[in-house]
This record gives C-alpha cells, structure tokens and sequence, in this order.
C-alpha cells in the first residue's frame, strides 16, 4: 500500500509597483513580506538543513544552492503553517503541508489572501500601489515558479518516478493550465495557449528550476526521515487561481504518484519526445495534437489523461476508501468529458477556459482598438489578486466561476492550521509561544526558552505533530518551555 | 423562449426538462455576468495598460 500523500504548493508572485517602473523587486518583496499584518513569527530559516543541490539520482553538487545567510532575507512562519518569505526577487508562499488535494488546495487559496492583506499593508506604508499576480510568467521570457510537493517512500526507485510521471505531467496540461497570450523562450509563435509554463522545460530530467527547465525536477530534500520519505518537487505546474482547478491538478497528480508507487500504472505511455510534447500540447487549444508514442502510434493528450482516469479509477476501487478520491475521480471525469466535447463549457472551472472566454469576448467588443499589449494586459489582470481588481476575482465575485471553498473558509485558512499533519504544531507554536521561537525548517522548530542553549525540536514525520496527537499537550502547556518539559526535555 | 427550451427537452421525463430549464437560466444569467464584467474592463485594467504591461519584467525567479 503506497504512502499516504502528504502534499504542500510553494507559489512565488509577480510583483509591480504602480507609477514606478524602475522599482528594485527584491526590495518591494521583502516590503510585502515584512508587511503581513497576520500573525506569523520572523524566523531564522534553518538553511543549514536543505540542500536543494543534492539530487534524487544520487549524485550532488555542493556548491549548488541557495545557502544564503543574509540576516536581512526576510522569512517568517504563520500561524496556519505556512512560510512566507523573499525568494530572490518576488514574495514566495510555501503552503503548509496538508492531508489530502482538498486541503492542499484551500490552503494555497489562502496564500492568495495571506499575499492580499501583505500588499495592502505594503502600499499604504510605502504610499505606492503594489500589485501581486498570482501567475508564472512575465511575457517576456522570464517565468517563476509554481511547485508542488508530495511524500513519496523512500523504496520507489526515482526511474520509475521518471518513467511513468513524465507522460502524466505532459498530458495533465490540459486541465492545468492558466492560459498565456502569446509564447516565449523562441518557441513558435501562437495568439494563445493553455499554460504559462509548457514554453519554458527543455529537459525531460534534471536538476535546475531556473534555466534548462526539467519536465521532471530531481531535487532530493525530503524535509523528513531521510531513510523513509522523499519528496517529488513538481516545478511543470501553472499556478492555478481557479479551486477545483487547482485540487483536480492536486488530487490527480497524488493518485497517480500512489498508483505509481503500488505498482498499479500498467503502462507508462512514454513519449517520444516529451519536451516537444509539452508545448505543442500547450499551444493546441483545439486539443487534436496527435503526439508519437514510443512503442509506436499516436494519442491526444486527452485520450492519454482518458486512459489515465480509466487505470486510477479501477485502482480508487481496489485500494482507497476516503471519499476525496471519488471526488478526484468525479470532477477528472466531468473536465475530461468536457474537453472532448466543448472546452469552452470550462469557462467556469479551468483558468484558460475562462481567461479565453473574456479574451475572445473583448476582441468581438472591441475589435477596432484590439492589440496584441491589449490582450496581455487583459492576461496580467486575470491573476492580480486584489479582489476588486483581478480579472478571476471578479468572474468568482459574479458567480461565474465554480468554487469550493467559501471565503469565511479561507479566511480560517489563513490563521488555522491543518490539523491532520505535522503543520498543526508548526502553526500553533506560532499562535501560543511566538517570543521563544526563533528558528524553524519544515522539519524542525528552534526555542529560546531562556537556558544557554537554544532547544531544537524535529519533527520528522510529516504525519505526527497532529491535533489528536499533540493538541492535549500544546494546550497544557502555558510556555515554550513546559512544551519542552512536556516533549520530555 | 419558454416554449424554445420545452421543445429542447421533448422525450425526458418531468424532473430532467426542469433540470435543463435551470442550465439555460444559469448560463443566461452567467453570459449577463460576463457581458457586465466585459463592460467594466476598461476600468479595472490600469491606467495606460499597454504601457504597464511593457513595464512589467520579472527576473530571478525559483
């Protein structure tokens, strides 16, 4: 029985600050972040503990990384368990990691309100509008990065992770994508396609994040039990502001790495060439790109994500009883379904579907004044994150896009933290004991608790640090260091 | 109108003609909401938004 997929996004925003085109980005983000009015604790990142350079194929470089200990980097945890913080040149969220898609996705929405209140804030104390997209890409051939995370053991064989995800990751653009105007990185050109992403990988495996983009990312940082967990770092996701959109990319990706893992994935429909694949998948909004198998003959990406659902579908059946994989399996089948027969029934369920709906339906407004800048600017709009004034904001605020979550849910989201996984302790030490913390990791917590040396606590298991597991005891505990006492020194 | 979307559902029982009279009042009122927000565009893009969009470059990401 394949491990439980325990998952988290990391979502990094494009940032603008109004009437000032020149401004320096790093310090508008390290504005923002400084500026989240929520609770949250500015921490230390312990980064002695990650290695983004080691690699899942077993080979490191050392001098690979992100080993900056600038005290003036800002980063800070909150109280729902997520980190919030300046990765090079935007403000990044790191979603605290959550039990299953549904939760995953409401606490990535959060992220959305937890970046919201940060720039209001930000712009009042600057006396400038900062505005934050919730996208990936600036239309110019620089793009950032939307990542999701999710437990993998340490028994499965990073080939065959290789092997069988590589297609599902390709095909799964279609449902996916956030829509772009126009393409980048000298790919052909196109007035629209499905993702922001799919112009930008270049290689089927590697490493990097930043330039020879890999469809599948080998960095090995388990944030857990080296010896028991991985952690799948899938960088070839569009930020997503629609919910369900955003669970069926979850939901979907986790079932399949599951299946993967109990060997329940009877062929790995490899294709030829998996980097052409993935943006002649992208740039055919019409869906009938026919793409070369390996072992001979043609599919659609559809027709592979329709064989996919057929496989998961019979696994759900055999292996998995929690009710959130039916409703994976649900809306898969509903999205698919729709692709086949009318893509634009989507509008109120996929980003590009909707983002293409308002552009087709500007151009036949406006056709006199139609420019190319006109539709990017109409593009960039979708995903700012003001609600008064993103594009997606307003089409949810009309009922004209399909939710799952309530804003009060959200909004809880942003301060409560999932109860089901080790982020209940993270987020509750912030909440009860934010003067004694002063250094955190996703595997760790570091106290000051007044003695000469500072108290680390690991947390190890992604699935222990639960509300049935420690709630008892982080509500007896009045101080940082009863919890030690009580953790047993 | 009314008599247009009866005709769509000849052949169905009670319940599924009344459930398609639902979608076509959905999608109805989702194509007004999507004409109204159409007509508000041009206030919510920025002031000069070719201009922003020229200017928005984002670099050093991931």
């Amino acid at each position: 029985m394949a491990m439980h997929k325990v998952l988290g996004t990391e979502t990094e925003y494009g940032i603008a600050l109004r009437g000032d085109p020149g401004f320096n980005p790093a310090v508008a983000s390290s504005l923002v972040v400084n500026s989240y009015p929520g609770a949250r604790v500015k921490v230390q990142w312990s980064y002695e503990e990650e290695s983004p350079g080691r690699d899942a194929r077993g080979f490191g470089h050392d001098s690979f990384g992100v080993t900056d200990p600038d005290g003036a980097v800002v980063n800070s945890v909150l109280a729902n368990g997520a980190r919030l913080y300046v990765d090079h040149a935007h403000p990044e969220y790191s979603a605290p990691e959550a039990y299953d898609p549904l939760e995953a996705a409401l606490y990535e929405k959060a992220g959305e309100r937890v970046m919201y209140l940060a720039a209001v804030e930000a712009s009042r104390l600057s006396g400038k509008r900062v505005s934050l997209y919730k996208n990936n890409s600036d239309g110019k051939g620089n793009s950032y990065g939307a990542h999701e995370n999710y437990l993998l053991s340490r028994e499965t064989p990073f080939g065959e992770i290789t092997r069988y995800a590589t297609s599902f990751m390709v095909s799964r653009q279609i449902f996916t994508g956030a829509g772009k105007v126009g393409s980048e990185n000298d790919r052909p050109h196109v007035d629209f396609q499905i993702t922001q992403r799919a112009d930008f990988f270049e290689e089927e495996v590697g490493l990097e994040t930043t330039l020879k983009r890999p469809i599948i990312n080998t960095r090995d940082e388990p944030h857990g039990d080296p010896s028991k967990y991985r952690r799948l770092h899938i960088i070839i996701g569009d930020a997503n502001l629609s919910e369900v959109q955003t669970f069926l990319k979850l939901g979907t990706t986790a079932l399949m790495l599951s299946a993967l893992e109990d060997g329940a994935i009877p062929d790995p429909l490899d294709l030829r060439d998996p980097v052409e694949s993935c943006w002649k998948i992208s740039h055919d909004t019409g869906l009938q790109e026919r793409l070369d198998l390996d072992g001979g003959g043609t599919a659609t990406a559809l027709e592979m994500q329709q064989r996919y659902l057929e496989w998961l579908s019979k696994y759900v059946e055999k292996e998995l009883d929690d009710p959130v994989w039916h409703q994976v399996l649900n809306e898969w089948e509903g999205v698919l379904g729709a692709l086949e027969t009318d893509p634009t029934t989507l509008a109120d369920t996929l980003d590009w579907a909707a983002k293409k709906r308002l552009l087709d339906g500007y151009r036949e407004r406006h056709g006199d004044t139609w420019s190319e800048s006109r539709a990017r600017a109409l593009d960039l709009q979708y995903h700012d994150i003001d609600p008064a004034r993103g594009l997606y904001y307003r089409l949810a605020g009309r009922g004209s896009m399909r939710r799952l979550f309530t804003d009060d849910e959200v909004e809880r989201a942003v301060t409560a933290p999932p109860e089901r996984t080790r982020s209940y302790f993270r987020g509750r030490c912030v909440s009860d004991y934010s003067d004694a913390l002063v250094a955190a990791n996703w595997d760790s917590l570091v106290f000051d608790i007044g003695e000469p040396h500072l108290r680390r606590v690991p947390m190890m298991e992604p699935l222990r640090g639960t509300k049935e597991l420690v709630g008892p005891l982080l509500d007896e505990a009045a101080t940082a260091a009863d919890l030690i006492e009580l953790l047993g020194g | 109108m009314a008599d247009q979307e009866r005709s769509h559902s000849k052949g169905k029982g009670r319940e599924e003609a009344a459930e398609e009279d639902v979608v076509v009042a959905q999608s109805e009122a989702d194509l007004e909401a999507l004409d109204d927000l159409l007509d508000e565009i041009d206030e919510v893009l920025e002031e000069n938004a070719e201009e922003f969009v020229k200017n928005y470059v984002q670099k050093g990401g991931e």
